[in-house]
C-alpha cells in the first residue's frame, strides 16, 4: 500500500521515471504500418504571387507518392484555417478575415508560407523530390514592420485590407482619460518596442495522419497542447469530417510554451494527404523548419503616457500599440494584443481611467500568436516601464510612488476601468516581501562593489498582475471568443479501488501526471501511484480545452475536484446501503466511509468493490459503478500577481549585462507542489530574462527572410546566464475557484521583463540613459552609452 | 541529408588518393560544420572521407621549442593536455573556450583551422603564435594560410597532419563569445615571442588577421596600457544582427587589453 501524498506535499514527478529513463512516447517515436514520409515545400520569399507549380519532376523522382498544393485543396473544396477569436473595432465593425489555406493559393506571404506537400516512401525522397519541385514565383516586396505595414505605399498583403490593418481596436473610456491628462501635474511619457520571440520548444512541431478505411476514421497524432480542439477545428472548420470519425492524439509533447496551442495546416494537410495516398504520412519539423513556421509571440511598438497628480497618484493611462499579427490571423491571435492586453493595464493601481488603442498589423512574415504570457507580458513591460519613468521624472523614489498607487488588499475584489474584476490580492503584501529577500537594504553597499570592478551595478522592480485560468465562457464570449473555454474530467474508479482520471487539460511539462494526482489521493484519501491521469486522446478523454493560459490547474484542476466530489457523493449513496444507515448520515474522511457517531465504517476500497458487484442493489434509486465527470466553467479569470526584483551588473566597456540576483514574491494561490511552483517559477522567469537581455527575432525589411533563424543566430538563455533565483510565495487565496488555486505558469514570464530592463536602466540612469528596448544586448548597450547624455565614467 | 558514398582510410597516403580520385568527396574530421551542413543539404558531396580512425593525426608531442598537435586532436584534448598548459597555456584555454563539451570532444584542430571560419578560435591561436600548418605535402605559415572568409593556402587533394606551435614567453586569449552561437564575435590572441609581439583577430571581419599598430605598441611596452588609445578602422569589419562594425572595432581593442591581461596574469 502506498502513501496518500496531498495538497501541499512536493512529491518527486510521476512523470519524470519515463521522462529519465528514455520512455517517453512522443509523435516521432510512433511508427505505423505503410508509414510515408511527408515534406512541406516552403516560400523562401516573404511575398510573391505564385504563378505556376510545375510537379512533374517533382512526381518523377524515386519513391515519390503524391503532390499536393493550394489547387488540390481547392479543388477539393477544403475550409481555410480558422480565426478563434473575432475581434471588432470601437463602432462593432468585426476584423478583417482573410482566409488562411492551408496550402498557400495564388500568394505567399511570409517565408516558410506552405507551398506544397511532398510525400515519398523515404524523409530523404520526399526532400529531393521537394528540390525539384518547379515553383514560379514572382517576388514582390515585403513588408514586415508594423511601423512600416501601416505607411501609405506600403506593400499590401490583402487587397482587401487597407494598410495592412486587420482592425482598429479600442478599451475604456477615451474621454474620461482626456479629461484627466488635462488636470495633470505630470505627464510621463514612454515609447518602446516588445520584441518578436520565437518559443523554442524542446521538440519540434511533428504529425502523423492514418487513415482507416475499414471504419472510415482518420487519425492524427500531433504534437498539440489541445488536441480536442485540434479535432473540433480541423474536423468540422477545415477537412469537413465528423467529429465521430477524427481521432486526435496528442502524446508525450516536449514543451509548448504557447507554440503548440494552435490549429496548424500542417495537421490539416497531412490528414488530408493521408487518406489521399491511403497510407501513413509522417512529419516532423527540423529546427531551422520550427522557426520559420512556429508561430512567432510579442512584436508590439507602443506609445504610453501616463498622468499623475502633485503627490504622484496616477490619473490616467493612455496606450497606443502597433501589434504584428504576420502574414494570417492564427487561432488565437488577434485576441492576444487585444483582450490579453487592455484589460491588463491597470496593474495593481488604482488608476482610475485607462484607454487602450491597438491597430492589429499584417506583415510579411510568420504569424504570430499566443507564447507564455500571450499579451500580459507585453502590457505589465509597458506599465512597470513608465512608472519608473515617472518615478525618475518626479523624483519620487520608485518602491514609493507604486506603493502610493497600490490597490490595499482590503480593497479587493477590486473592479478596474478596463473589464477585469480582480477578486483577491496583496500587492503591498509581495511587494514588502520581496524588498526583504532581496536585500534591499544592502543594495548600496553591493553598488559601491561593483564600482570598485568598474562595473554600474542596477536593481529593478516589477509589481505586477495577471489574468490566468483562461478563460470565464460567458466574459470571453462577449469578448469575441469563438468558443467555450471550460474544462472537463472524468473520475473512474476501478472496483480495485485505484483511479483512472480522464482529463482535456494537456501535460506537455507541466507536471499535472503528478499535481492532479495529488489533488485525488488528498480528497479520496487514494494512495498517490494507485492515481493515473489520462490526456491528450480524444478517443479516451470525454473533452477539453487543452493547456494554455496558465488554467489546467485553475479550470481543468476545478473539473477534476468537482469530479471528485461526485465520487464521494455517489461513494455515501453506496454506503449508506451497505451499512443500512441513511445517506445523510454517511461521513468520508481519509479513504473512509463511516456512519456518524458509530464504529461502523467502509473503506474505499470496499465501496469500489461493492460499486461493481451490484448483487442486492436498490437499483431504482442507485447505479452500478463508481465513475463521475464534471465541468467547469470560471465565473472568472483568476489574478496571480507579485514582486520581482532584479538585480543587473552592467560591464561599460563591453556592454555586457550580467542579471546577478533575482528574487520573485508571488501570490499565486493555494499551491498544491510547491516544487512544481518552484520550477514554474524558474522557468518563466528565465523565458523573460530570455526575452530581456538575449532573444530577438529579425526580419530584413524588404526581402522578408528571417536573420535570426536559428539556434546560431537566435540567443536563448542558458544556464551560465543565470543566478540562483530567490523565489518566495505570498499568496491569498482565489475566492471563487475551488481550492482557492490562482496557476503559476505564466507568472514568471509576464513578471519578469520589466524587472530586469527597468534594473538595466538604473544602472544606467547616472549617464542619462531613460530607457533601454530588449533585448538589452552588449552592442544596444554599448551604443547607448556612445550617445549618452552624461559621460560614462573613465575607465 | 542525402546519401553518400563513406570511406574510411587505413593511411594518410590512402586519404590523400581517395581525396584526389573520388569526384565530389570531402574529408571529415570532427564533422563539426560539415554534418550540420549535410543535414541542411548545403554541402551535397557524393563522398566523404573520415579521417577518425588515422591515429597518426591525433596526439601532442613536445619538441622542445615547439609543441605539435595532430590535426584530428580534439579540442578537449589540448584544453586538458598538461603539456600544452605547461608551455602555452593560452593556447589550452582558447581550447576550452571553444563551442560546448560535445563540440570540444568531437571537434578537431586540424578541422577548424582548414574550415577557417571567420568567428573560430584556432585560426586566432594559429596566427597569434605565429604556427606552421604541415600537411601531407609541405608546410605552411600561419600568415601565408589563411587567406579569408573559409579560404585557405591547402590544395586540392592535400591534407592537414598537424600544426607546429612555438612555444611563447608570454600569451593570452580574450575572447568575446555571440551570446547564440558562442563563436568569437571578437577574439584577440596575443603572443610574445622571441622574434616579436604578435596580435591576431578573430571574428571581427572575413577572416583572422593581425594589428600591426598593437604588436609594434606592444613590443615596447607589453601592457595593456600601450594599447588602449589604438582605434581599430570599422571599414571592412563585419556588422551584423549581433554586432555592428563599429562595436566589433571597439572590442577588438577592449578583448587585446585583455588578452595581454590574460598573458601577464
Amino acid at each position: 500500500m502506498g502513501n496518500v501524498i496531498g495538497i501541499g506535499a512536493a512529491p518527486k514527478r510521476k512523470e519524470d521515471q519515463r521522462f529519465l529513463t528514455g520512455r517517453g512516447n512522443y509523435v516521432s517515436d510512433i511508427k505505423r504500418p505503410g508509414m510515408t514520409a511527408g515534406v512541406f515545400v516552403r516560400s523562401p520569399h516573404g511575398h510573391a504571387v505564385i504563378r505556376g507549380i510545375d510537379k512533374t519532376a517533382a512526381l518523377a523522382a524515386p519513391g515519390v507518392i503524391a503532390v499536393l498544393s493550394g489547387e488540390d485543396v481547392a479543388a477539393d473544396g477544403l475550409g481555410s484555417l480558422p480565426c478563434g477569436w473575432g475581434i471588432s473595432d470601437a463602432q462593432g465593425v468585426p476584423m478583417k478575415e482573410p482566409p488562411f489555406p492551408m496550402l498557400a493559393q495564388g500568394k505567399a506571404r511570409f517565408v516558410g508560407d506552405m507551398v506544397a506537400f511532398v510525400v515519398a516512401e523515404t524523409a530523404e525522397q520526399a526532400n529531393s523530390a521537394a528540390e525539384l519541385l518547379n515553383v514560379d514565383y514572382e517576388v514582390l516586396p515585403s513588408v514586415v514592420g508594423v511601423l512600416e505595414a501601416v505607411r501609405p505605399g506600403a506593400p499590401q498583403l490583402f487587397d482587401d485590407v487597407p494598410n495592412n490593418i486587420c482592425c482598429d481596436w479600442e478599451l475604456g473610456d477615451k474621454a474620461a482619460v482626456e479629461t484627466a491628462f488635462r488636470k495633470a501635474a505630470h505627464v510621463a511619457r514612454l515609447s518602446l518596442v516588445n520584441n518578436r520571440l520565437i518559443g523554442n520548444p524542446m521538440e519540434p512541431r511533428a504529425a502523423i495522419a492514418e487513415y482507416e478505411p475499414g471504419t472510415d476514421r482518420h487519425t492524427l497524432w500531433s504534437t498539440s497542447q489541445f488536441p480536442h480542439v485540434v479535432r473540433f477545428l480541423m474536423g468540422a472548420l477545415v477537412l469537413n469530417i465528423p467529429q465521430h470519425k477524427l481521432r486526435v492524439v496528442a502524446p508525450d509533447v516536449g514543451g509548448g510554451f504557447g507554440v503548440k496551442q494552435f490549429h496548424y495546416g500542417e495537421e490539416a494537410v497531412i490528414t488530408w494527404a493521408a487518406r489521399r495516398v491511403m497510407r501513413p504520412v509522417k512529419w516532423v519539423a527540423s529546427r531551422s523548419e520550427g522557426y520559420v513556421s512556429d508561430r512567432h509571440g510579442r512584436d508590439h511598438v507602443t506609445e504610453a503616457e501616463l498622468a499623475l497628480d502633485e503627490h504622484g497618484k496616477f490619473l490616467a493611462f493612455r496606450v497606443k500599440t502597433l501589434a504584428n499579427m504576420g502574414g494570417y490571423l492564427s487561432t488565437f491571435g488577434p485576441n492576444i494584443p487585444t483582450n490579453l492586453y487592455g484589460p491588463l493595464l491597470g496593474g495593481v493601481y488604482t488608476t482610475p481611467a485607462i484607454y487602450c488603442n491597438v491597430k492589429v498589423v499584417f506583415t510579411n512574415t510568420v504569424p504570430v500568436d499566443a507564447y507564455r504570457g500571450a499579451g500580459r507580458p507585453e502590457a505589465t513591460f509597458v506599465l512597470e516601464r513608465i512608472v519608473d519613468v515617472a518615478a525618475t521624472e518626479m523624483g519620487i523614489d520608485r518602491v514609493e510612488l507604486r506603493r502610493r498607487n497600490m490597490i490595499p488588499k482590503e480593497a479587493y475584489p477590486y473592479q478596474t476601468p478596463v473589464l477585469v474584476q480582480y477578486d483577491s490580492g496583496d500587492p503591498i503584501g509581495c511587494l514588502d516581501g520581496a524588498l526583504v529577500a532581496a536585500d534591499v537594504k544592502n543594495f548600496g553597499v553591493r553598488k559601491a562593489a561593483s564600482a570598485r570592478k568598474g562595473k554600474f551595478r542596477g536593481l529593478g522592480y516589477s509589481t505586477y498582475v495577471e489574468a490566468c485560468g483562461l478563460a470565464p465562457s460567458r466574459f470571453a464570449g462577449r469578448l469575441g471568443a469563438r468558443g467555450g473555454l471550460y474544462e472537463s474530467a472524468t473520475v473512474r474508479v476501478h472496483p480495485t479501488g485505484q483511479v483512472t482520471v480522464m482529463i482535456g487539460t494537456h501535460n506537455h511539462g507541466q507536471g499535472h501526471e503528478t499535481t492532479f494526482a495529488q489533488i485525488v489521493s488528498d480528497k479520496l484519501g487514494v494512495a498517490f501511484e494507485n492515481i493515473d491521469i489520462v490526456f491528450g486522446d480524444t478517443d479516451r478523454v470525454q473533452f477539453g480545452m487543452g493547456t494554455y493560459g496558465s488554467r489546467s490547474l485553475v479550470v481543468g484542476g476545478a473539473a477534476l475536484s468537482k469530479a471528485t466530489d461526485k465520487v464521494i457523493v455517489k461513494g455515501k449513496k453506496i454506503a449508506a446501503h451497505l451499512l443500512e444507515a441513511s445517506e445523510m448520515d454517511i461521513q468520508f474522511e481519509a479513504g473512509k466511509f463511516s456512519v456518524a457517531g458509530t464504529d461502523r465504517t467502509k473503506t474505499f476500497e470496499e465501496i469500489a468493490g461493492a460499486a461493481y458487484v451490484p448483487h442486492d442493489y436498490p437499483l431504482e434509486v442507485l447505479e452500478p459503478g463508481l465513475e463521475e465527470q464534471a465541468y467547469y466553467d470560471p465565473v472568472n479569470f483568476t489574478y496571480p500577481g507579485g514582486c520581482h526584483i532584479a538585480e543587473v551588473e552592467v560591464d561599460p566597456e563591453t556592454g555586457t549585462v550580467t542579471l546577478v540576483n533575482y528574487t520573485a514574491v508571488d501570490d499565486v494561490g493555494t499551491v498544491i507542489n510547491p516544487m512544481i511552483v518552484e520550477g514554474q517559477l524558474h522557468g518563466g522567469i528565465v523565458q523573460g530574462v530570455g526575452q530581456a537581455l538575449y532573444e530577438n527575432a529579425v526580419y530584413d525589411e524588404g526581402s522578408g527572410q528571417l536573420l535570426s533563424g536559428s539556434l546560431m543566430d537566435y540567443c536563448m538563455p542558458r544556464a551560465d546566464h543565470l543566478p540562483m533565483m530567490t523565489v518566495a510565495t505570498h499568496s491569498t487565496l482565489c475566492t471563487h475557484t475551488p481550492m482557492g488555486v490562482k496557476g503559476c505558469g505564466e507568472v514568471g514570464t509576464i513578471g519578469s521583463p520589466a524587472a530586469v530592463i527597468n534594473a538595466v536602466v538604473d544602472a544606467l540612469s547616472h549617464l542619462g540613459v531613460t530607457h533601454v528596448d530588449m533585448p538589452a544586448t552588449p552592442n544596444r548597450i554599448w551604443r547607448l552609452l556612445q550617445n549618452a547624455s552624461l559621460p560614462v565614467a573613465a575607465e | 541529408m542525402k546519401s553518400f558514398a563513406y570511406h574510411q582510410p587505413g593511411g594518410i597516403p590512402e586519404a590523400a588518393k581517395l581525396l584526389s580520385s573520388v569526384a565530389e568527396s570531402k574529408l571529415v574530421a570532427g564533422g563539426m560544420t560539415l554534418i550540420p551542413t549535410l543535414k541542411q543539404r548545403l554541402a551535397q558531396p557524393e563522398a566523404l572521407i573520415d579521417l577518425s580512425s588515422l591515429a597518426d593525426l591525433r596526439g601532442i608531442s613536445d619538441d622542445g621549442a615547439t609543441i605539435t598537435i595532430g590535426a584530428m586532436t580534439p579540442h578537449a584534448q589540448v584544453a586538458a593536455s598538461e603539456l600544452v598548459r605547461g608551455k602555452i597555456p593560452a593556447l589550452a584555454a582558447l581550447a576550452s573556450m571553444i563551442g560546448d563539451p560535445a563540440v570540444r570532444n568531437r571537434g578537431t584542430i586540424g578541422g577548424s583551422v582548414a574550415n577557417n571560419d571567420p568567428a573560430a578560435d584556432y585560426p586566432a591561436g594559429t596566427l597569434g603564435l605565429g604556427a606552421t600548418i604541415v600537411t601531407n605535402a609541405r608546410e605552411i605559415a600561419a600568415d601565408a594560410f589563411f587567406l579569408g572568409l573559409f579560404e585557405t593556402a591547402l590544395e586540392a587533394g592535400e591534407i592537414i597532419t598537424g600544426i607546429r606551435f612555438p612555444v611563447p614567453l608570454k600569451a593570452g586569449y580574450a575572447k568575446f563569445k555571440a551570446p547564440a552561437s558562442r563563436y568569437a564575435l571578437v577574439g584577440v590572441f596575443v603572443a610574445q615571442l622571441p622574434a616579436g609581439v604578435r596580435v591576431a583577430v578573430t571574428g571581427a571581419g572575413a577572416g583572422v588577421f593581425r594589428v600591426p599598430p598593437m604588436e609594434a605598441a606592444l613590443s615596447n611596452n607589453f601592457d595593456a596600457s600601450a594599447i588602449a588609445a589604438i582605434k581599430i578602422d570599422a571599414d571592412g569589419l563585419t556588422s551584423d544582427i549581433h554586432a555592428e562594425a563599429d562595436y566589433r572595432a571597439h572590442l577588438v581593442t577592449v578583448m587585446a587589453k585583455r588578452a595581454v591581461g590574460a598573458a601577464l596574469g
